[in-house]
């Protein structure tokens, strides 16, 4: 008799203990789900930024050919970073592309300098307002995405919860890393 | 950030729940000292109870809209305020908010800056006058800082505190005043038909009334402040966070603080959301002391300056352990907050103020539906909405312009 007890008690304990274990498996899956989650959202934060400047680009370029017929070379450039930089998919290539389209968009914007009706343009300002808060907000995107995917990495390689990032399958994802091209090339305005 | 988010929620029952009691106290007291039977003090201890359900009910549902318009702030829209609104939005997206806050602004030369409201439900607000003063940059740096008070929930927890401290302060105040006018009266009638011991009872509750009528409008004052002081701290080191760029709120502070033009909608309930207090402003210096709604302003400024390794929370942290000795920012947040690098100066135009005060107030008229034309010779016509005729002559060059 005493032993059933005994034997009743190890059992009771047992599964009492895997239901535990059951339990913080499930919890820390959903946590993974969640951190997931909130990288692909802040994704696509950074998706809408990217996009909405490729959008106001063609309308810069006309506003600034209208004063500066002869930069023919710049509008080139900017046109064609701006076609690869659309067709760029996933994480890597799309910051490589994106960077590459900063640094070209910087030169233009140093070349409309040269023109002061340019400048004096309302049009062209509120352009140019609408330019430099896109690129505020794809850094500050590129901000909140880092720190989502930093917290996300980190989770699953801590030790209790790499267990569960192995089992279901949740890998490291890249950052984006905006490398500032325009810092490598000076601006080349001619007159 | 998420231990100061709880901790804010714990403030919040525990401020409601002492605050309630104040009241019900309160309530329960003058209730017991106006008819001087048991009934009495329930009658007193219910009313207060209906009070205070229909406080919190209010404030958790309107809280927001009452505080706004109490402020005189009008919503404007990306088309009338495009740079203002840019600058929210990107803060915004630096702070991961749910949704963008609403954006509005005051009239006012007073530069100050306000938000209310919950993460996914909020708005930011800034006097002309800020708008005439600050560059880009401080100007990010201020709703930075209100949007870090968001991110943080402490919008709500002072819509909620601030209209339970008003309503506190109203019936203390009512009942003072009735006392001092008509009570005296009043007191005789109800007590000549009750036996010695009910008399007695009254006049300790009279006593015990007035005390608590000069008293807890103070005690739920000092409760306030006491908090409300430690999250402009936490808002500052949000901004930081947010930003990557101290400077810009610090150089905003300053010119906040130098302004001496005081804000006439700003009463003692509301002060405490402003992000340099409204009040005090015509003396010029700050008097600090517990009574202070914020932290004084120039003791903000030397934190933010001295964060100079980082722009996250420890960086703040150690600017302030620096600056005043201790810790503002605890245990948890301190562990996950990571390495944030600072953004560097960037050259920006200097500030003009005669354009940024002129853009300021256009901003108002455009949200009031004005039309703006341009004419050849340089002034720009601002024509009002009702404007019935078919054209308008250039008050310059009188040019004919068609409408």
């Amino acid at each position: 008799m005493m032993a059933m007890g005994a034997v009743g008690l190890v059992a009771v304990i047992l599964i009492g203990g895997l239901l535990v274990l059951g339990l913080w498996f499930l919890m820390t899956y959903n946590v993974l789900v969640g951190l997931r989650n909130q990288v692909k959202n802040a994704w696509a934060q950074i998706d809408v930024q990217l996009k909405r400047r490729h959008d106001l680009i063609p309308n810069i370029v006309e506003t600034v050919k209208g004063y500066a017929k002869h930069e023919r070379e710049t509008f080139d450039a900017v046109v064609k970073a701006r076609s690869a930089a659309v067709q760029a998919s996933g994480v890597a290539a799309q910051a490589k592309a994106e960077g590459e389209l900063s640094g070209v968009l910087s030169r233009l914007m140093a070349v409309a300098e040269a023109y002061p009706e340019l400048k004096a343009n309302q049009n062209f300002l509120s352009l140019q307002e609408e330019l430099s808060s896109t690129e505020n907000k794809i850094a500050f995107s590129r901000q909140a995405y880092n720190d989502q995917v930093m917290m996300y990495n980190t989770k699953i390689q801590m030790v209790p919860s790499n267990i569960v990032a192995g089992f279901g399958g949740f890998t490291a994802m890249d950052l984006f890393e905006l490398k500032e091209q325009a810092q490598r090339e000076a601006p080349s305005v001619k007159f | 950030m998420w231990n100061a988010i709880r901790q804010n929620r714990i403030k919040s029952a525990i401020l409601i729940i002492v605050m309630g009691m104040l009241l019900l106290v309160l309530g329960a007291v003058i209730g017991g000292s106006i008819t001087g039977a048991r009934d009495g003090i329930l009658g007193g201890l219910f009313l207060a109870g209906l009070v205070w359900f229909f406080l919190t009910v209010i404030a958790v549902l309107e809280g927001k809209n009452i505080l706004l318009s109490l402020s005189g702030a009008r919503e404007v829209s990306h088309d009338d305020a495009p740079q203002f609104y840019n600058i929210v939005e990107e803060m915004r997206i630096a702070a991961a908010l749910p949704a963008t806050p609403k954006v509005f602004i005051v009239e006012s030369r007073a530069p100050n800056a306000f938000a209310v409201g919950t993460p996914g439900n909020a708005a930011v607000a800034v006097t002309t006058g800020l708008l005439s003063i600050l560059s880009r940059d401080e100007l990010q740096g201020v709703v930075a800082h209100e949007i870090g008070h968001i991110k943080n929930q402490d919008s709500r927890f002072m819509t909620i505190a601030g209209i339970m401290l008003g309503v506190i302060v109203i019936v203390a105040d009512v009942y003072t005043r009735s006392m001092f006018y008509g009570g005296m009266g009043q007191r005789r009638s109800s007590s000549s038909g009750r036996d010695g011991g009910g008399n007695q009872l009254q006049i300790i509750l009279f006593v015990v009334a007035i005390v608590l009528a000069i008293l807890a409008p103070i005690l739920a004052n000092l409760l306030y402040l006491a908090c409300s002081r430690s999250r402009e701290y936490l808002a500052d080191a949000s901004s930081a966070v947010f930003t990557r760029y101290p400077e810009g709120l610090a150089s905003a502070l300053e010119k906040i603080s130098r302004s001496t033009v005081p804000l006439e909608s700003a009463t003692r309930v509301t002060a405490p959301m402003y992000i340099i207090n409204p009040l005090n402003k015509a003396c010029g210096n700050e008097a600090f002391s517990l009574f202070s709604t914020h932290p004084p302003t120039e003791e903000r400024i030397r934190i933010l300056r001295g964060m100079a390794s980082g722009a996250g929370f420890n960086d703040y942290n150690n600017a302030y352990g620096k600056v005043k000795g201790g810790t503002v920012i605890n245990g948890s947040d301190l562990r996950s907050a990571e390495e944030l690098e600072l953004r560097g100066i960037k050259r920006s135009e200097p500030v003009d103020r005669v354009t940024q005060t002129r853009d300021a107030n256009d901003i108002l008229l455009r949200a009031s539906k004005f039309s703006f034309i341009d004419c050849a010779c340089g002034l720009r016509i601002k024509v009002p909405p009702m404007f019935a005729a078919k054209s308008v002559k250039c008050p310059r060059c009188g040019e004919l312009h068609q409408l």
